[in-house]
């Protein structure tokens, strides 16, 4: 009887188990396989290189150069998308004329798609006739070109990325909010903590697995979402505006060095694994749970 | 009573056969992208049904295959996944790349007949450039393109300059230009002299101004580059100086899209764009406009563009022979013809240029003939092996340069050494 049950799970699981082999981990050991062989092409076969492809990448200015993007980019992203998502939850937590309507402005991006999104930015940033521009023209600033200079490049996909992205932590901030009990509050106000206090105190560390959940999605965001790069600048002006994945797209479908480009999702899977394991281990640590 | 229904059923069955499958029949998958606005979709629908009904026997299904850089993408992944189309349109520049991963077949072996061999030979020789290797064909042109010189004339009049007469050389557009910038009060510039697009493949506007120089940027075999050679580099400073040293263009990456409403709200007296966009230009533009060729330095000159016809390995023969026919169908006069009105692209054929129904066209709307004109002066877009990874070196030096982030010479001498590394090993 007991067999039997056994036998029952694994059938149970399997078909989900079939795909996640199929589309998860079978993909991922043949890139990492992929990553050791030269690129077929044509009548030429793949054949075995070793660790060529990786001499190559540690000697790729390019790839230092998205990586280092990549770097700026998640430092700038998540700490700021987290924080504006706190603030706004807090802020449509309380009750105020016209509430629903904040909730709802607030979460919009996170309903259109990225495309969608950085189609409407690539409105707001065209120089001269753009909203920005025509906005700075009444206070007598001159047109600026902020996707078309190496500098405010980078910075201009991370304002869209936060746009983006701090609507949908949002809700998960609200949902966390009202789930904690008021009368942990009421008790710190008789005791006459000030609101500075008890956020502090009693709100921030109550909504720490939630902070956990949110962050661990904004790292993977960071590194996993590029639609907006292919609207914008297309990684210009000159790679200052292309990420790890959007290099990895150019590599492998564009230029078809599709070897090259396994090596490059080598690194990436690697990052991730890293970030995910130090998140869940040290940052965990520090979650209460109730 | 058994006997008689499987006689039925296999009656139904053969009928069913039959009517999905007319004698002989051929089905033809062709994929074309779309790279300018208006209607070039419906256009190609249209033709390609037209050719149905006089040729029953032919069905063609054409597939919208998005940018050319999908299409690029989306042939290559179904060749390699033993799906390819029978035909696509693509880049002309893509003919390399198609050639070293063994997926495209040469016109040649399906061309027999005399008539067949005038039909290619006449085609512009400036759009065969990108066409053939090696003496083979393995690509006929279809919505080829080439940049030119778009100007307002209303601009031209306010700064006090002749509004019939565009600048013919570097130096001339440089004064003009300074002529047409504007600046209001506060110092902001509300009017540019002249706008060189920069972004995503600025390589190509570039490559006209290095054949204005006298340079070249590769060789025909496609197997060395010469971006550090001294036309190139001087070409590079003059785009450079346009917008740091002359100030007559916005400083920065222009972008590619918003170049026509650039244009049409007044903020660029003058835009160097593809001929694809003369349509478009044509119905939203507020004000008087003229086409004119891209002004010369040393000489005239401009890079073709645009994509091909490629025939695809992997289907029968009976195939190929109907989409070598169809392609033979699509790119005579009368058809080209409809093509380029619609659009804007260049009929690559003169004899398209001799119809009645162009020779109208062209009686009504002068600015189309520019294109054609400017064609003697044209030479073969960058191509290369591994073209897109080596005009991507170019397009991020020029970019890097652009910027002001590395001096011009510096950036191009990298460049070439980058080029170098992948081309190796090709020669």
């Amino acid at each position: 009887m007991k067999r039997r049950e056994w036998v029952w799970g694994w059938a149970l699981i399997l078909p989900a188990l079939t795909f996640i082999f199929l589309f998860t981990h079978f993909p991922a050991v043949m890139t990492v396989i992929n990553s050791f062989w030269s690129t077929p092409r044509g009548r030429r076969p793949a054949r075995f290189v070793g660790l060529e492809n990786y001499e190559r990448l540690i000697n790729d200015p390019t790839f230092w150069k998205v990586l280092t993007n990549n770097l700026w980019y998640a430092l700038g992203t998540i700490p700021l998308s987290i924080g504006l998502a706190l603030l706004m939850a807090v802020f449509v937590n309380r009750p105020f004329r016209g509430r629903a309507l904040a909730r709802m402005s607030f979460f919009t991006p996170t309903v259109l798609p990225l495309i969608a999104v950085a189609n409407i930015w690539l409105f707001f940033y065209t120089p001269g006739f753009g909203l920005i521009d025509q906005i700075l023209g009444v206070f007598g600033v001159g047109a600026t070109n902020l996707l078309g200079q190496g500098g405010t490049a980078l910075p201009a996909i991370m304002a869209v990325a936060i746009w983006k992205e701090a609507g949908f932590f949002m809700i998960f901030y609200l949902a966390a909010l009202q789930a904690i009990p008021p009368q942990l509050s009421e008790a710190a106000r008789i005791e006459g903590a000030g609101r500075w206090t008890i956020f502090r105190r009693i709100t921030f560390p109550l909504l720490m697995p939630t902070t956990l959940f949110v962050s661990i999605n904004a790292v993977i965001n960071a590194f996993r979402l590029v639609d907006h790069i292919f609207i914008l600048t297309g990684g210009g002006p000159d790679n200052a505006s292309s990420l790890l994945l959007f290099y990895i797209y150019e590599t492998s479908f564009r230029y078809w060095d599709t070897s090259f480009g396994a090596t490059l999702t080598v690194v990436l899977l690697g990052l991730l694994c890293l970030l995910a394991i130090g998140q869940f281990f040290l940052f965990d640590r520090k979650v209460h749970y109730k | 009573m058994l006997d008689k229904f499987f006689k039925g059923a296999a009656t139904a069955a053969a009928f069913s056969l039959a009517t999905a499958l007319p004698a002989g029949a051929v089905d033809l998958q062709f994929y074309f992208p779309v790279a300018v606005g208006g209607g070039a979709a419906n256009t190609i629908e249209a033709l390609s049904n037209a050719y149905m009904e006089a040729n029953p026997d032919v069905k063609i299904d054409p597939v919208y295959s998005g940018s050319y850089q999908d299409t690029i993408t989306k042939v290559i992944t179904a060749a390699r996944g033993g799906n390819a189309p029978q035909l696509a349109v693509a880049l002309s520049v893509d003919m390399f790349t198609l050639l070293d991963d063994d997926l495209i077949l040469p016109f040649d072996d399906f061309l027999e007949t005399d008539a067949d061999m005038a039909w290619v030979n006449g085609f512009y020789p400036a759009f065969m450039e990108n066409s053939q290797v090696d003496g083979k064909t393995y690509g006929i042109p279809f919505q080829r393109s080439t940049p030119v010189l778009y100007w307002n004339k209303e601009a031209f009049k306010e700064a006090g300059l002749d509004p019939e007469t565009p600048p013919a050389t570097w130096d001339e557009m440089v004064e003009m230009g300074k002529a047409l910038t504007k600046t209001d009060a506060s110092g902001n510039t509300t009017q540019w002299g002249v706008r060189i697009p920069t972004s995503g493949f600025p390589y190509w506007l570039f490559q006209g101004l290095v054949i204005e120089n006298g340079g070249t940027l590769a060789n025909a075999e496609g197997t060395e580059t010469y971006f550090d050679s001294a036309p190139v580099i001087e070409a590079a400073q003059y785009l450079v100086d346009l917008s740091t040293k002359h100030k007559v263009m916005e400083p920065g990456i222009l972008d590619w899209g918003a170049t026509p409403k650039d244009f049409f709200e007044g903020r660029s007296a003058m835009v160097w764009t593809t001929t694809g966009n003369l349509t478009n230009m044509r119905n939203n533009a507020p004000f008087d406009f003229g086409v004119a060729m891209l002004p010369a330095n040393m000489q005239r000159g401009a890079p073709t563009g645009g994509g091909n016809f490629y025939l695809f390995k992997g289907t029968s023969d009976e195939q190929l022979a109907a989409a070598v026919d169809f392609i033979k169908w699509i790119t005579a006069p009368e058809q080209a013809a409809k093509w380029t009105m619609a659009t804007g692209y260049v009929a690559p054929r003169p004899a398209t240029w001799e119809t009645q129904t162009m020779k109208d066209y062209a009686a009504g709307f002068p600015q189309v003939l520019t294109a054609r004109d400017q064609l003697e002066h044209a030479k073969a877009e960058l191509s290369t092996h591994e073209n897109q990874r080596v005009t991507q070196i170019l397009n991020d030096a020029l970019a890097a340069a652009i910027t002001g982030q590395k001096p011009v010479e510096t950036a191009l001498k990298e460049a070439q050494a980058k080029a170098d590394a992948v081309l190796k090993a090709y020669r």
